[in-house]
């Protein structure tokens, strides 16, 4: 089982340092800030390499900053045969929301990478079927960012209550 | 009804739809099902009928204790678990301590709905089946604990009685003497449960061998809970990841064994939450024992939560699974973002992977096997 502080080190080695961040709020979990455009390759080594193990994808986020106008992709992983657990992040700018599908390294991330689509916006680059899931494929918007405006009619219904 | 020539075979394929007004997909599900003859070759479940915007409530709202309500509306089956998984991820993220006398309360509380909802879970799936009878014997025993819990919290299904650290108010007088008196009676239900539905020959063949999950497949999809128990893999969160009070208590994790089937089939996965009944049945009483009978069901917090900046993603074992919640705080009253990540959702994505080739009526079984509830699908 290794720490957190220990899994970046190792990630790092890997990696190099540019792809790569340590971040820690004043409470809660820290977390592993990933570029947007390593974010395969850094979950593949993650779920195959002999020290890592983390083939569980428990849990995948999608996130709105207003202020920095970015957009942002949680990761939660555990390994149950290590039992360790890391957390990844992504962000990516809010007019070019583009990040690469894990769907192929988690299966379980095909309805959460198309959750994440629904509700904040965030485009996941190779998955196999991108579409919305919780609302409809014709609804306008995404209803979890933060200046979110509901649409006044959906096929001439309204919306309001 | 279309009708479409199959690319791989050349044969005549039929797309039909299950749902989302259909007695067995256990609430508005849709499923579109692609039929070659009899034999699904594809399934795609269509969800969102039920989407109530949980997480955008939850930001929205200027406390974060005021969320609870909210979640147990989720999975409205097992109310009082949504509310456990809410107020621990809390109260880890703000450091509280929790009053020994309430952590006791919470986990009777927690079990006996476990017991509620596979009580449901069980009888539902035998009548998909058609075995109508035994969902009436369910009932009734679900029915008492319902009693006991609107006898604690005054609702029979929707509770909003924990809270951060604490419980809304305490539980009545004889709370312990019923409950070990529900105890006493239940337990030999599990055998009557047991000759009635688990080894009766056509609920047998109607399950044994279908909807095998293999365990490799189960780890891919994250599954959790009695679906990957029923896998084969020893993983409970109760005892794997403990939280609350949990590793003080003695109990087994249930696993399938392929004892009518194949490892993994839709008997498997209902077998596990059987014995995870009587497993829970065991926790109650050793809850019970240490139960406190004084003590403070509130600790001293201040009114208004504020967290300081960070994130947490907590997860506990609800009935169906792997319940996790992921809250990030941003210094303000309202918590910045708050996910569920629900087990029903998970494990209505792997239901593509466990149903190919298997025939139109074995999608009820297998359905009815992973246990979902719709509210908590959508959210």
């Amino acid at each position: 089982m290794k720490t957190p502080e220990e899994i970046f080190e190792y990630l790092k080695n890997e990696f190099g340092e540019d792809a790569l961040t340590f971040e820690k709020g004043d409470i809660g979990d820290p977390w592993i800030l990933v570029d947007a455009a390593s974010i395969k390759s850094v979950s593949k080594f993650l779920r195959d390499d002999p020290g890592m193990r983390f083939n569980t994808l428990m849990c995948l986020s999608g996130l709105h900053y207003p202020k920095e106008e970015e957009l942002g992709v949680v990761y939660n992983l555990h390994s149950t045969e290590l039992n360790q657990t890391i957390t990844l992040k992504v962000r990516v700018p809010i007019d070019e929301p583009a990040v690469p599908s894990v769907e192929a390294i988690w299966k379980t991330a095909d309805w959460h990478e198309r959750e994440a689509y629904d509700m904040v916006g965030v485009t996941f680059e190779g998955h196999p079927n991108h579409k919305r899931i919780l609302l409809p494929d014709d609804w306008e918007g995404h209803p979890l960012r933060k200046d979110y405006v509901p649409q006044e009619f959906y096929r001439g219904v309204t919306t309001r209550a | 009804m279309i009708e479409v020539i199959s690319k791989e075979t050349g044969n005549k394929e039929m797309v039909i739809n299950m749902g989302p007004q259909h007695p067995s997909t256990h609430g508005v599900l849709r499923l579109e099902l692609v039929l070659d003859g009899e034999i699904i070759t594809k399934v795609r479940p269509h969800i969102g009928y039920l989407h109530r915007c949980f997480e955008k409530y939850a930001e929205q709202m200027d406390d974060y204790a005021k969320v609870i309500p909210y979640t147990d509306r989720m999975d409205y089956v097992s109310a009082i678990n949504q509310e456990h998984g809410y107020v621990i991820a809390l109260e880890r993220m703000l450091e509280l301590e929790v009053p020994e006398r309430v952590e006791y309360i919470r986990v009777i509380m927690a079990e006996l709905q476990r017991i509620a909802s596979h009580l449901l879970g069980i009888g539902a799936f035998g009548l998909d089946l058609g075995a109508f009878s035994p969902f009436l014997y369910l009932f009734t025993e679900r029915e008492k604990i319902l009693d006991i819990f609107e006898k604690v919290t005054g609702a029979r299904l929707l509770y909003n009685y924990f809270a951060v650290a604490g419980l809304m108010r305490d539980v009545h007088p004889e709370f312990k003497t019923d409950t070990a008196e529900f105890v006493k009676t239940f337990r030999p239900k599990i055998k009557e449960l047991n000759d009635l539905l688990s080894y009766n020959k056509i609920f047998i063949q109607r399950t044994a061998n279908i909807g095998v999950l293999p365990e490799k497949v189960a780890f891919n999809y994250a599954a959790s809970g009695p679906v990957l128990r029923g896998s084969g893999v020893k993983w409970d969160l109760r005892k794997n990841d403990p939280y609350s009070i949990y590793d003080r208590f003695e109990f087994d994790i249930p696993v399938g064994t392929g004892e009518v089937g194949t490892l993994g089939d839709c008997w498997d996965r209902y077998m596990v939450r059987v014995k995870e009944m009587e497993q829970s049945l065991r926790i109650i009483e050793q809850a019970l024992d240490g139960m406190p009978d004084e003590g403070d069901v509130m600790a001293a917090i201040p009114k208004r939560i504020r967290a300081k900046e960070g994130e947490i993603y907590v997860r506990t074992e609800s009935p169906r699974g792997e319940l996790g919640y992921y809250i990030v705080s941003d210094k303000s009253a309202s918590p910045f973002r708050v996910k569920a990540r629900a087990p029903s959702f998970v494990h209505l994505s792997l239901l593509p992977a466990i149903s190919r080739g298997s025939l139109i009526a074995d999608m009820v079984a297998i359905v009815g096997s992973i246990d979902i509830v719709l509210g908590e699908v959508d959210r």
